[in-house]
């Protein structure tokens, strides 16, 4: 096209009607191997394990990463977690998107596992009557893993986390 | 390569380190809701149109030329060549091109003149973020194994980050909601930007929430649209603009990716980035930063050190219109056009890439010293 005839499209003058349209699935038909470090932690959530990493500097990274994130330092000392842990902030979602963990209002949290010194992105649910109140959520809330019936090796292996029952009795008291 | 460029090679490349590089000319679009009657190149082609002929130069003595924008906006891979017809490609012309926001293009042009290689470059972004969900479509960038396949969306991670930020005592749904009014109302001097005016931080707070606690006004427009800026070096810039605005440090940080590692009430990296571009040697007058979500306003300003004899986003900032990949060099694009009309003397531009203030650059503009 030359410039002339470029200058002579007048795209006001396109009318609405004339916007052709098509699906278009983007897709990224690669497979990848994840590694000695994050293998090993999606292999552990299959089996119900939660795996940190220790930093160059002694703590202990959940989840795990290959290389440290302050140094670059490759790590290798994985450290086998508890499932409970501490909520360290949360955003409660009303209205759940496609694909999230849950399709009914549930909260995002990041929580701490114990023993971990980093905080691991999930969602939390509180099982019946507070399911789906965000109300039975707060910062500092103790937590727990559910793990999914059916495991692949994949984050989502976590079902979600949920409340603690002690945790919750002793609220109910306080 | 003109007579221009052959001649300014030479003479700047024998002042060594004293390449001073300057913004001449910025151009940006009526950013909207939805482009859909428009293609890449013809959202791209009006502002490279307006950059050119404000300078005067036609492409042919443009040394270098560099954009930025995302494959995952267009749906298919190598999408910034479809936009390159809009630059005239051909003779070929000495370009590349980042999958990241147009600041970070504008900094791989600065390096260029900085190096001598090139005395004039074009720098230009764009994000057309309506044929798609702009904040599912943000999901793609997390880690694939931990955080990707629970699609948190951008506004979930803004959420966490904010409820941190409160639960730190450091703000209140009452303050953001100050921070939206003030962005959207300083927005209705801007003709470019999308939201212009707001209602009062009563009713926005009657409002639901969007993922708790942010409610609609805490988080930014979907915007489609496109931004370009010339660069130039010493005397050429001069001959350009009568009143440059000369970038007189410009540095670049990243954080850790996930953001359970990071504390996300501060922003170490814009902290680290300002002082290497010589952000806190003297104040600032003017400050465009690019915080997408109300609470990253507050978090930056904290990080910057700024007082509140710094006017903040005179333009409305990213609240106003955020079209995605093209928001962070508006803002430099903002600050260079305040020095510009002499309405700064030493301005603070910032723009961020990733979840919760992840990447951060930061650059310090000034006008001439007289």
């Amino acid at each position: 096209m030359s410039d002339v005839q470029k200058s002579d499209v007048q795209i006001s003058d396109v009318k609405q009607a004339d916007v052709l349209s098509a699906p278009l699935v983007v897709e990224f038909p690669f497979t990848r191997s994840t590694g000695p470090v994050i293998g090993a932690f999606l292999t552990g959530l299959r089996e119900r394990v939660v795996l940190g990493i220790r930093g160059s500097d002694g703590r202990v990274l959940c989840p795990p990463a290959e290389y440290d994130p302050v140094t670059a330092e490759e790590l290798h000392q994985l450290v086998a977690l508890d499932g409970t842990g501490t909520v360290t902030t949360w955003a409660w979602n009303q209205h759940p998107r496609p694909y999230q963990p849950l399709d009914r209002p549930f909260a995002w949290a990041l929580v701490r596992l114990d023993g971990a010194d980093t905080a691991l992105l999930h969602a939390l649910d509180a099982p019946p009557p507070d399911s789906g109140d965000p109300r039975a959520v707060r910062t500092g809330l103790r937590v727990t893993v559910r793990w999914a019936e059916q495991r692949t090796g994949a984050i989502t292996d976590i079902a979600c986390f949920e409340p603690l029952p002690t945790t919750t009795a002793e609220e109910g008291q306080a | 390569m003109t007579s221009i460029q052959g001649a300014e090679a030479g003479a700047e490349a024998g002042q060594g380190s004293r390449r001073d590089v300057a913004v001449v000319a910025f151009a940006q679009t009526v950013h909207r809701r939805s482009t859909d009657r428009l293609s890449e190149v013809e959202l791209v082609l009006p502002v490279l149109q307006d950059v050119l002929k404000q300078t005067g130069l036609t492409t042919d003595r443009i040394g270098f030329t560099c954009s930025g924008s995302s494959d995952y906006l267009a749906g298919r891979a190598f999408s910034f060549t479809m936009a390159l017809d809009g630059v005239g490609a051909w003779p070929p012309i000495s370009e590349s091109h980042v999958e990241m926001d147009g600041a970070w293009a504008l900094y791989e042009a600065w390096v260029k003149l900085r190096t001598g290689q090139a005395d004039t470059a074009l720098v230009y972004s764009y994000g057309k973020s309506s044929p798609g969900s702009v904040r599912d479509v943000l999901t793609r960038q997390l880690d694939p194994y931990t955080l990707a396949p629970l699609w948190p969306d951008a506004i979930a991670l803004a959420a966490l980050q904010t409820q941190a930020a409160i639960d730190a005592g450091l703000t209140d749904e009452r303050a953001l909601a100050a921070t939206a009014v003030r962005s959207r109302r300083a927005a209705e001097a801007n003709p470019h930007a999308q939201l212009r005016g707001s209602a009062d931080v009563g009713e926005l707070l009657e409002q639901p929430y969007e993922v708790r606690p942010l409610r609609r006004h805490d988080c930014p427009p979907v915007s489609d649209g496109a931004v370009a800026v010339i660069l130039a070096v010493g005397d050429t810039a001069r001959a350009l603009h009568p009143r440059p605005a000369w970038i007189r440090g410009i540095d670049h940080r990243i954080e850790a990716h996930q953001p359970g590692v990071r504390d996300l009430t501060d922003s170490p990296s814009t902290r680290l980035a300002a002082a290497r571009a010589g952000a806190f040697d003297a104040p600032v007058d003017t400050a465009e930063l690019h915080a997408p979500f109300s609470v990253q306003e507050l978090i930056l300003r904290r990080a910057l050190g700024l007082s509140d004899a710094t006017e903040v986003n005179p333009s409305g900032g990213a609240l106003a219109a955020n079209p995605v990949m093209a928001a962070g060099l508006i803002r430099i694009g903002e600050a260079a056009a305040r020095i510009h009309r002499g309405e700064s003397r030493r301005a603070l531009a910032h723009a961020t890439s990733g979840p919760c203030l992840q990447q951060n650059l930061v650059a310090v503009l000034e006008g001439e010293q007289s």
